[in-house]
Protein backbone atom coordinates (compact mmCIF):
# COMPACT_ATOMS: atom_id res chain seq x y z
CA UNK A 1 0.00 0.00 0.00
CA UNK A 2 1.42 3.08 -0.95
CA UNK A 3 0.12 6.46 -0.13
CA UNK A 4 0.54 8.96 -2.84
CA UNK A 5 3.28 11.41 -1.98
CA UNK A 6 3.49 14.75 -1.42
CA UNK A 7 4.61 16.76 -4.36
CA UNK A 8 6.96 18.42 -2.40
CA UNK A 9 8.43 15.23 -0.89
CA UNK A 10 12.01 15.01 -0.98
CA UNK A 11 11.77 11.57 -2.43
CA UNK A 12 11.42 13.43 -5.44
CA UNK A 13 14.15 14.20 -7.62
CA UNK A 14 13.64 17.33 -8.61
CA UNK A 15 12.27 18.78 -4.97
CA UNK A 16 16.05 17.77 -4.08
CA UNK A 17 17.55 19.90 -6.80
CA UNK A 18 15.13 22.65 -5.76
CA UNK A 19 16.72 22.28 -2.00
CA UNK A 20 20.55 22.30 -3.33
CA UNK A 21 19.79 25.14 -5.26
CA UNK A 22 18.10 27.34 -2.09
CA UNK A 23 21.18 26.32 -0.36
CA UNK A 24 23.53 27.70 -2.60
CA UNK A 25 21.39 30.56 -2.90
CA UNK A 26 21.18 30.76 0.78
CA UNK A 27 25.09 31.02 1.03
CA UNK A 28 25.62 35.03 0.01
CA UNK A 29 22.41 35.71 2.48
CA UNK A 30 23.96 33.55 4.90
CA UNK A 31 27.84 35.49 4.57
CA UNK A 32 25.20 38.77 5.18
CA UNK A 33 23.83 37.81 8.02
CA UNK A 34 26.76 36.79 9.91
CA UNK A 35 27.81 40.27 9.41
CA UNK A 36 24.84 41.80 10.23
CA UNK A 37 24.07 39.98 13.21
CA UNK A 38 27.54 40.57 14.51
CA UNK A 39 26.67 43.94 14.78
CA UNK A 40 23.45 43.27 15.75
CA UNK A 41 24.90 41.17 18.49
CA UNK A 42 26.71 44.79 20.03
CA UNK A 43 23.16 46.10 20.19
CA UNK A 44 21.97 43.08 22.43
CA UNK A 45 24.93 42.95 24.79
CA UNK A 46 24.45 46.69 25.39
CA UNK A 47 20.41 45.74 26.41
CA UNK A 48 22.01 43.77 29.26
CA UNK A 49 21.26 40.10 26.76
CA UNK A 50 23.22 36.90 27.56
CA UNK A 51 24.41 35.03 24.42
CA UNK A 52 21.92 32.60 24.99
CA UNK A 53 19.40 35.52 24.35
CA UNK A 54 20.56 36.97 21.60
CA UNK A 55 21.10 33.73 19.77
CA UNK A 56 17.13 32.52 21.51
CA UNK A 57 15.76 36.21 20.01
CA UNK A 58 17.18 36.03 16.49
CA UNK A 59 16.53 32.39 16.19
CA UNK A 60 12.39 33.45 16.70
CA UNK A 61 12.21 36.69 15.47
CA UNK A 62 14.20 36.70 12.32
CA UNK A 63 14.36 40.53 11.39
CA UNK A 64 17.37 42.89 11.51
CA UNK A 65 15.61 46.33 11.69
CA UNK A 66 12.86 44.52 14.35
CA UNK A 67 15.28 43.05 16.45
CA UNK A 68 17.46 46.37 16.67
CA UNK A 69 14.17 48.18 18.00
CA UNK A 70 13.53 45.74 20.31
CA UNK A 71 16.61 45.76 21.61
CA UNK A 72 16.95 49.51 22.31
CA UNK A 73 13.34 49.22 23.48
CA UNK A 74 14.38 46.68 25.97
CA UNK A 75 17.29 48.68 27.26
CA UNK A 76 14.43 51.60 27.58
CA UNK A 77 12.45 48.87 30.21
CA UNK A 78 9.41 49.90 27.51
CA UNK A 79 6.40 48.00 28.42
CA UNK A 80 5.16 44.96 26.38
CA UNK A 81 2.37 47.24 24.25
CA UNK A 82 4.51 49.07 23.36
CA UNK A 83 7.00 46.47 22.03
CA UNK A 84 4.34 44.92 20.20
CA UNK A 85 3.38 48.29 18.82
CA UNK A 86 7.15 49.34 17.68
CA UNK A 87 7.68 45.59 15.97
CA UNK A 88 4.71 46.14 14.47
CA UNK A 89 5.63 49.32 12.61
CA UNK A 90 9.53 47.99 11.83
CA UNK A 91 8.17 44.58 10.52
CA UNK A 92 5.19 45.86 8.68
CA UNK A 93 6.71 45.33 5.49
CA UNK A 94 6.56 41.67 5.64
CA UNK A 95 2.79 42.18 5.38
CA UNK A 96 2.70 43.22 2.04
CA UNK A 97 5.41 41.14 1.12
CA UNK A 98 3.55 37.94 2.85
CA UNK A 99 0.59 38.79 0.63
CA UNK A 100 2.74 39.01 -2.36
CA UNK A 101 4.03 35.82 -2.14
CA UNK A 102 0.54 34.05 -1.07
CA UNK A 103 0.35 34.77 -5.03
CA UNK A 104 3.41 32.96 -5.77
CA UNK A 105 2.16 29.80 -4.04
CA UNK A 106 0.51 26.78 -5.28
CA UNK A 107 -3.20 27.10 -4.21
CA UNK A 108 -3.11 23.45 -2.99
CA UNK A 109 0.18 24.34 -0.89
CA UNK A 110 -0.82 23.05 2.15
CA UNK A 111 -1.12 25.28 5.12
CA UNK A 112 1.84 23.29 7.09
CA UNK A 113 4.23 24.72 4.42
CA UNK A 114 2.46 28.25 4.78
CA UNK A 115 2.92 28.11 8.62
CA UNK A 116 6.83 26.95 8.63
CA UNK A 117 8.01 29.58 5.44
CA UNK A 118 5.73 32.43 6.99
CA UNK A 119 8.12 32.68 10.39
CA UNK A 120 10.76 33.16 7.68
CA UNK A 121 9.58 36.12 5.59
CA UNK A 122 12.46 38.02 5.41
CA UNK A 123 13.58 40.90 2.68
CA UNK A 124 16.55 38.06 1.07
CA UNK A 125 14.10 34.97 1.26
CA UNK A 126 11.38 36.40 -0.15
CA UNK A 127 14.01 38.53 -2.55
CA UNK A 128 15.18 35.03 -3.93
CA UNK A 129 11.79 33.28 -4.14
CA UNK A 130 10.18 35.73 -6.09
CA UNK A 131 12.70 35.52 -9.00
CA UNK A 132 11.97 31.54 -9.20
CA UNK A 133 9.51 31.30 -11.78
CA UNK A 134 6.27 29.64 -11.61
CA UNK A 135 4.96 28.63 -8.54
CA UNK A 136 7.63 28.64 -5.13
CA UNK A 137 8.92 25.17 -4.50
CA UNK A 138 8.85 25.37 -0.55
CA UNK A 139 12.28 23.13 -0.73
CA UNK A 140 13.88 25.95 -2.56
CA UNK A 141 13.20 28.20 0.73
CA UNK A 142 14.20 25.51 2.98
CA UNK A 143 17.48 24.99 1.82
CA UNK A 144 18.09 28.86 1.69
CA UNK A 145 17.10 28.90 5.58
CA UNK A 146 18.73 25.50 6.39
CA UNK A 147 22.20 27.22 5.63
CA UNK A 148 21.35 31.12 6.39
CA UNK A 149 19.31 31.30 9.37
CA UNK A 150 21.62 29.24 12.05
CA UNK A 151 24.62 32.10 10.94
CA UNK A 152 21.91 34.23 12.06
CA UNK A 153 21.36 33.05 15.21
CA UNK A 154 25.29 32.19 15.81
CA UNK A 155 26.34 35.28 14.51
CA UNK A 156 24.31 37.55 17.05
CA UNK A 157 25.52 35.18 20.10
CA UNK A 158 29.14 35.51 18.70
CA UNK A 159 28.24 39.39 18.44
CA UNK A 160 27.28 39.29 22.70
CA UNK A 161 30.54 37.35 23.23
CA UNK A 162 32.67 39.07 21.08
CA UNK A 163 31.20 42.38 19.43
CA UNK A 164 34.25 44.06 19.00
CA UNK A 165 36.71 41.71 17.39
CA UNK A 166 35.68 41.69 13.74
CA UNK A 167 38.15 43.88 11.52
CA UNK A 168 35.30 46.58 10.67
CA UNK A 169 37.04 45.88 6.79
CA UNK A 170 35.27 42.55 6.83
CA UNK A 171 31.89 43.67 8.41
CA UNK A 172 31.97 46.96 5.33
CA UNK A 173 32.73 44.35 2.71
CA UNK A 174 30.20 41.81 4.01
CA UNK A 175 27.29 44.25 4.79
CA UNK A 176 27.03 44.52 0.78
CA UNK A 177 26.00 41.04 0.36
CA UNK A 178 22.63 41.66 0.94
CA UNK A 179 22.06 44.84 -1.67
CA UNK A 180 24.35 42.33 -4.30
CA UNK A 181 21.64 39.53 -4.28
CA UNK A 182 18.64 41.88 -4.24
CA UNK A 183 20.07 43.73 -7.80
CA UNK A 184 20.29 39.97 -8.86
CA UNK A 185 16.74 39.90 -8.24
CA UNK A 186 15.34 43.42 -9.80
CA UNK A 187 17.66 44.64 -12.26
CA UNK A 188 17.15 41.21 -15.10
CA UNK A 189 13.02 41.93 -14.63
CA UNK A 190 14.21 45.61 -15.31
CA UNK A 191 15.86 45.15 -18.50
CA UNK A 192 13.23 42.75 -19.74
CA UNK A 193 10.69 45.28 -18.94
CA UNK A 194 10.56 48.94 -19.69
CA UNK A 195 7.83 49.48 -16.63
CA UNK A 196 10.33 47.89 -14.04
CA UNK A 197 13.14 49.61 -15.28
CA UNK A 198 11.09 53.26 -14.87
CA UNK A 199 9.68 51.40 -11.40
CA UNK A 200 13.26 50.81 -10.15
CA UNK A 201 14.34 54.30 -10.80
CA UNK A 202 11.75 55.95 -9.60
CA UNK A 203 12.04 53.85 -6.39
CA UNK A 204 15.52 54.76 -6.24
CA UNK A 205 14.97 58.71 -6.49
CA UNK A 206 11.95 58.49 -4.35
CA UNK A 207 13.42 56.49 -1.66
CA UNK A 208 16.90 59.09 -1.47
CA UNK A 209 14.44 61.92 -1.36
CA UNK A 210 12.28 60.57 1.45
CA UNK A 211 15.73 60.76 3.32
CA UNK A 212 16.34 63.94 3.23
CA UNK A 213 13.53 65.95 2.84
CA UNK A 214 12.22 67.08 6.17
CA UNK A 215 9.54 65.67 7.84
CA UNK A 216 9.71 62.66 5.70
CA UNK A 217 13.39 61.64 6.81
CA UNK A 218 12.12 61.88 10.61
CA UNK A 219 10.10 58.52 9.98
CA UNK A 220 11.36 55.87 10.92
CA UNK A 221 13.24 53.87 8.17
CA UNK A 222 11.01 50.61 8.40
CA UNK A 223 8.24 52.92 8.23
CA UNK A 224 9.26 54.67 5.09
CA UNK A 225 9.66 51.54 3.41
CA UNK A 226 6.34 50.64 3.58
CA UNK A 227 4.42 54.07 2.73
CA UNK A 228 7.44 54.16 -0.60
CA UNK A 229 6.40 50.45 -1.53
CA UNK A 230 2.61 51.32 -1.29
CA UNK A 231 2.40 54.76 -3.18
CA UNK A 232 4.78 53.73 -5.64
CA UNK A 233 3.15 50.26 -6.43
CA UNK A 234 -0.63 51.84 -6.39
CA UNK A 235 0.47 54.32 -8.81
CA UNK A 236 2.30 51.79 -11.12
CA UNK A 237 -0.64 49.60 -10.95
CA UNK A 238 -3.38 52.63 -11.76
CA UNK A 239 -0.78 53.60 -14.83
CA UNK A 240 0.46 50.43 -15.69
CA UNK A 241 -2.44 48.03 -15.42
CA UNK A 242 -1.19 44.27 -16.24
CA UNK A 243 -3.42 41.75 -18.34
CA UNK A 244 -5.21 39.59 -16.19
CA UNK A 245 -3.62 36.38 -15.86
CA UNK A 246 -5.09 32.94 -15.07
CA UNK A 247 -4.21 30.47 -13.14
CA UNK A 248 -1.77 28.42 -15.50
CA UNK A 249 0.06 31.57 -16.91
CA UNK A 250 2.44 31.15 -13.97
CA UNK A 251 5.70 31.37 -15.35
CA UNK A 252 6.03 35.26 -16.02
CA UNK B 1 10.52 48.91 36.15
CA UNK B 2 12.22 46.35 34.27
CA UNK B 3 9.84 43.88 31.65
CA UNK B 4 11.37 40.36 31.50
CA UNK B 5 13.73 39.63 29.26
CA UNK B 6 11.85 36.07 27.77
CA UNK B 7 8.50 37.98 27.85
CA UNK B 8 10.44 40.72 25.56
CA UNK B 9 11.54 38.24 22.74
CA UNK B 10 7.92 36.59 23.20
CA UNK B 11 6.21 39.49 22.33
CA UNK B 12 8.66 40.14 19.42
CA UNK B 13 8.62 36.77 18.04
CA UNK B 14 4.58 36.49 18.01
CA UNK B 15 3.86 39.64 17.13
CA UNK B 16 6.36 39.29 13.69
CA UNK B 17 4.75 35.78 13.23
CA UNK B 18 1.36 36.87 13.30
CA UNK B 19 2.38 39.61 10.29
CA UNK B 20 3.89 37.43 7.99
CA UNK B 21 1.87 34.06 8.55
CA UNK B 22 -2.31 36.15 8.24
CA UNK B 23 -1.51 37.10 4.34
CA UNK B 24 -0.08 33.58 3.74
CA UNK B 25 -2.43 31.42 5.48
CA UNK B 26 -5.87 34.05 4.68
CA UNK B 27 -5.03 34.32 1.14
CA UNK B 28 -5.10 31.23 -0.47
CA UNK B 29 -6.72 31.93 -3.58
CA UNK B 30 -5.25 33.67 -6.61
CA UNK B 31 -6.90 37.53 -6.61
CA UNK B 32 -8.89 38.22 -9.74
CA UNK B 33 -8.82 42.44 -9.33
CA UNK B 34 -6.89 44.34 -11.96
CA UNK B 35 -5.88 46.96 -9.60
CA UNK B 36 -4.60 44.31 -6.79
CA UNK B 37 -3.13 41.90 -9.08
CA UNK B 38 -1.35 44.40 -10.67
CA UNK B 39 -0.26 46.02 -7.54
CA UNK B 40 0.86 42.86 -5.83
CA UNK B 41 3.20 42.34 -9.44
CA UNK B 42 4.75 45.10 -8.69
CA UNK B 43 5.79 45.35 -4.76
CA UNK B 44 8.31 43.04 -4.44
CA UNK B 45 10.58 45.05 -7.05
CA UNK B 46 9.48 48.39 -5.55
CA UNK B 47 10.41 47.70 -2.24
CA UNK B 48 13.55 46.02 -3.16
CA UNK B 49 14.67 49.13 -4.76
CA UNK B 50 13.47 50.84 -1.93
CA UNK B 51 15.62 48.81 0.57
CA UNK B 52 18.57 49.23 -1.59
CA UNK B 53 19.03 52.75 -2.24
CA UNK B 54 20.64 54.66 -0.46
CA UNK B 55 21.00 52.32 2.12
CA UNK B 56 23.79 50.34 0.20
CA UNK B 57 26.04 54.18 0.12
CA UNK B 58 25.36 54.18 3.95
CA UNK B 59 26.30 50.30 4.84
CA UNK B 60 29.93 50.66 3.74
CA UNK B 61 32.28 52.46 5.69
CA UNK B 62 32.74 54.86 3.24
CA UNK B 63 30.17 56.08 0.61
CA UNK B 64 32.48 55.86 -2.17
CA UNK B 65 32.92 52.04 -2.23
CA UNK B 66 28.94 51.39 -1.33
CA UNK B 67 28.37 53.85 -4.86
CA UNK B 68 30.90 51.45 -5.98
CA UNK B 69 29.32 48.24 -5.12
CA UNK B 70 26.14 49.78 -6.87
CA UNK B 71 27.59 50.30 -10.21
CA UNK B 72 28.79 46.71 -9.74
CA UNK B 73 26.20 45.19 -8.66
CA UNK B 74 23.79 46.77 -11.78
CA UNK B 75 26.26 45.94 -14.28
CA UNK B 76 26.98 42.66 -13.21
CA UNK B 77 23.38 41.80 -12.89
CA UNK B 78 22.41 43.51 -16.48
CA UNK B 79 24.54 40.96 -18.01
CA UNK B 80 22.60 37.98 -16.29
CA UNK B 81 25.43 37.27 -13.28
CA UNK B 82 23.53 35.06 -10.56
CA UNK B 83 22.44 36.03 -7.27
CA UNK B 84 25.75 34.75 -5.71
CA UNK B 85 27.93 36.28 -8.16
CA UNK B 86 26.59 39.92 -8.03
CA UNK B 87 26.90 39.32 -4.39
CA UNK B 88 30.52 38.19 -4.20
CA UNK B 89 31.16 40.89 -7.10
CA UNK B 90 29.76 43.63 -4.53
CA UNK B 91 31.63 42.04 -1.49
CA UNK B 92 35.16 41.95 -3.49
CA UNK B 93 35.02 45.92 -4.88
CA UNK B 94 34.13 47.05 -1.27
CA UNK B 95 37.11 44.97 0.35
CA UNK B 96 39.38 46.49 -2.32
CA UNK B 97 38.24 49.94 -2.60
CA UNK B 98 38.53 50.38 1.19
CA UNK B 99 41.92 49.32 1.10
CA UNK B 100 42.98 52.74 -0.64
CA UNK B 101 39.74 54.81 0.52
CA UNK B 102 39.82 53.85 4.38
Amino acid sequence: MKSTPSPYALRLPENRAWLKKGVKDGIPIGLGYFAVSFSLGIIAKQAGLTPFQGFLTSATVNASAGQYVGFVLMAECATYLEMALAILVANGRYLLMSTALSQKMSPSLSIWHRLLIGNFIVDEYFGIAIAQPGYLNPNYYYGAILFASPLWAIGTALGVIAGNLMPARLVSAFSVALYGMFFAVFIPPARKERTILILVIVSFFLSWAAGVVPFLRDIAEGTRTIILTVLISAAAAVLFPRKIYHEEESEA
Amino acid sequence: MRGNVYVYILVMAVTSYLIRVLPLTLIRKHIRNRFLQSFLYYVPYVTLAVMTFPAIVHATQSPVSGLIALVVGVVTAWFGFDLFKVSVCCCSVVFLAELFLV
